[in-house]
């Protein structure tokens, strides 16, 4: 599993008049050889990507106040420091708390609405369903801000009752959300095809026995997938709550790390908020990733990369 | 087909009912939390301002609305008040500056992961997909520790007396912030770009190799032109997002000097009496982003039609 930047070393006994000579018989360089650039390129990209969060995790673990300069091992960010900690700073530790409750509320309510409009969209044929499906394909695809400004004038100039803070940003995320169990769905209802349901129907089933005993268990995969990115979209989720948040008991952790970061008060406890984060959403992905595998085992084309790209969304 | 025909007409009616009863709550909702919404934007941004409290006014008749805002927002933009126009500008170079950067690094990545990666694809894709699980701002976060005035990227260049005193990274760099919207959105694009080159079929590729053509042209005149449509949805779907981003210019530079079209929005929204202009510039940025956004949702769906 090691791969380096560059190419081996010429064997050192070969010296270099022979290996031009070499070069001269052989009319094109062999054309199957492989990227050694590429895979150069590929590795530096990586690095660049990844290293910077390795660091910013490291400097959550920091024995001082700075988020640049080393200063000894410690987890006072996390829990030892009886202040400043994300364990004891009630507003950081309210912040974990709202994230969590959002994703909670936001999956448990969108799931079930997405699943029952895919379901009902692909098989209702009408000028109402497509216009519908249309709007949903566009609130997957709006800007975040744009949408996030029509949820903010909406619930301070029209549903007023429902005022900025948890309902408002549980009603905004499952709008922003509920167009992913749509798509994946949809899609995995295509693939699925008319025949399950008709052999349902040729045996006596109803629509609804068919629909709970046949096309739900066969959904499962796609449903549970649409689950996850949901979830872990909540928790990434930025504008939206950012927006609608009022104050700071409604206020979850990627809004508390911008706006204390922006304030000029960042310290490791905002890495500390951010690795919290960090391992919320690896942990969703790895339950993602085995729970999908498991529920697609022994189907046509199942794969670890399409349950890898599934999970991340970029299937469906 | 005659049996399936006749069962489909036999029942219309009630396996209809059946439908639309799943469909509706989800129909309710994005007509109550989605396009009314939208409604409200626009009779904010049609809308009058209450000038003893400098709030928003909503005008929910179309007959009654009123130009104010709008006439605002215009001067705004353009003319010899403007101060949004040079916003404008830079945004539009933040983006595509950023945007070809996603695509001429993102591009030989997705590449080599689809086409030569071979049995350590697995690897390399988690290593693509991983910082999707990671949330944008502690990705941001990570840039912020780097280029503080002590950060390791200065110390570094200080060390190789690449400059004489510590340079001031945050302090509303263009550069800065260019390179957070980099950081920011290549994963998407990555994505975009490998699920399309991994669709491309190899055999496509092995009939130009053997056909004569060396690996450079095989590359010019069979994969490229395949990849066209990744590369312009992977462009869409960088694109889209950075011209509503505010946060990565507030955390990487937080001036006035490399404002964006995003941040002027979101100024506008929490600055009473100027909400309505808010309102009429998201509604204007929509307006222009509606056509490019269906020709998204046209080419995903056409592809997606064609890989089933």
């Amino acid at each position: 599993m090691t791969a380096t930047s560059t190419p081996p070393a010429a064997p050192s006994a070969v010296p270099a008049a022979t290996r031009a000579g070499v070069r001269r018989l052989i009319p094109a360089r062999n054309p199957w050889r492989h990227p050694w650039f590429l895979e150069g390129f590929t590795w530096l990209y990586l690095i660049w990507s990844l290293v910077p969060i390795g660091i910013a995790v490291l400097f959550s673990f920091n024995n001082g106040k700075s988020q640049s300069a080393w200063q000894g091992f410690s987890t006072r960010w996390y829990y030892g420091d009886p202040v400043n900690s994300v364990l004891h700073n009630p507003q950081l530790h309210a912040a974990v708390l709202q994230t969590l409750r959002l994703s909670v509320y936001t999956t448990i309510i969108a799931v079930p609405l997405g699943v029952a409009f895919a379901l009902g969209i692909n098989r209702w044929r009408g000028i109402t369903s497509s216009t519908f499906n249309f709007v949903m394909i566009l609130s997957f695809v709006i800007p975040e801000l744009i949408f996030g400004v029509a949820m903010f004038f909406v619930f301070t100039a029209l549903f007023t009752t429902v005022h900025l803070g948890t309902l408002a940003e549980i009603l905004g995320l499952v709008t922003w959300n509920v167009s992913w169990p749509a798509i994946i769905v949809q899609a995995r209802l295509v693939t699925l095809g008319r025949q399950y349901e008709e052999a349902a129907a040729d045996l006596g089933a109803n629509q609804f026995q068919a629909m709970r005993r046949v096309m739900l268990p066969l959904l499962g995969p796609a449903i549970f997938a649409s689950a996850v990115l949901v979830f872990s979209g909540v928790i990434d989720d930025f504008v939206i709550v950012d927006l609608l948040s009022s104050n700071s008991g409604n206020t979850p952790m990627s809004v508390i790390i911008y706006s204390t970061q922006h304030g000029g008060n960042g310290g490791p406890a905002l890495n500390a908020l951010g690795t919290i984060m960090l391992v919320m959403s690896f942990v969703i992905a790895i339950i993602g990733f085995i729970g999908y595998r498991w529920m697609t085992r022994g189907e046509r084309g199942s794969s670890s990369m399409s349950a890898l790209t599934t999970i991340a969304g970029a299937e469906g | 087909m005659a049996r399936r025909g006749q069962r489909q007409t036999g029942g219309t009616a009630g396996k209809n009912r059946f439908w639309i009863a799943l469909a509706a709550p989800g129909i309710l909702w994005l007509a109550l939390l989605f396009i009314v919404p939208f409604y409200a934007v626009l009779a904010i941004a049609m809308g009058q301002l209450n000038r003893l409290f400098e709030s928003p006014v909503a005008v929910w008749n179309p007959l009654r609305w009123s130009s104010s805002n709008v006439i605002n927002a215009f001067h705004d933009l353009v003319g010899s008040t403007s101060f949004a126009g040079p916003i404008v500008i830079r945004t539009i170079a933040y983006v595509a500056v950023a945007s070809l950067l996603c695509l001429l690094i993102g591009y030989p990545t997705a590449y080599f992961v689809a086409r030569f990666a071979g049995n350590r694809r697995g690897l390399f894709l988690i290593l693509l997909i991983a910082p999707f699980w990671i949330s944008y701002m502690m990705r941001m976060l990570a840039w912020i520790d780097l280029l503080q005035t002590n950060g390791y990227l200065n110390r570094a260049l200080t060390d190789l007396d690449l400059t004489s005193h510590p340079v001031n990274w945050l302090g509303g760099k263009s550069v800065t912030v260019v390179l957070g919207l980099v950081y920011g959105y290549i994963p998407y694009i990555i994505l975009v770009l490998y699920a399309g080159l991994d669709r491309i079929d190899p055999a496509l590729i092995e009939a130009g190799r053997d056909l004569g053509l060396s690996r450079a042209r095989t590359f010019l005149r069979v994969t490229l032109p395949l990849s066209r449509q990744p590369i312009l949805t992977g462009l869409l779907i960088t694109v889209l997002p950075m011209l509503g981003d505010y946060f990565t210019n507030q955390l990487l530079s937080g001036a006035a000097s490399t404002s964006m079209v995003g941040n002027l929005i979101q100024g506008q929204l929490g600055t009473p009496g100027l909400e309505g202009q808010g309102a009429v510039l998201s509604m204007l940025l929509l307006l222009i982003l509606l056509a490019p956004m269906i020709y998204y949702v046209m080419a995903t769906n056409r592809s997606s039609r064609e890989a089933a």
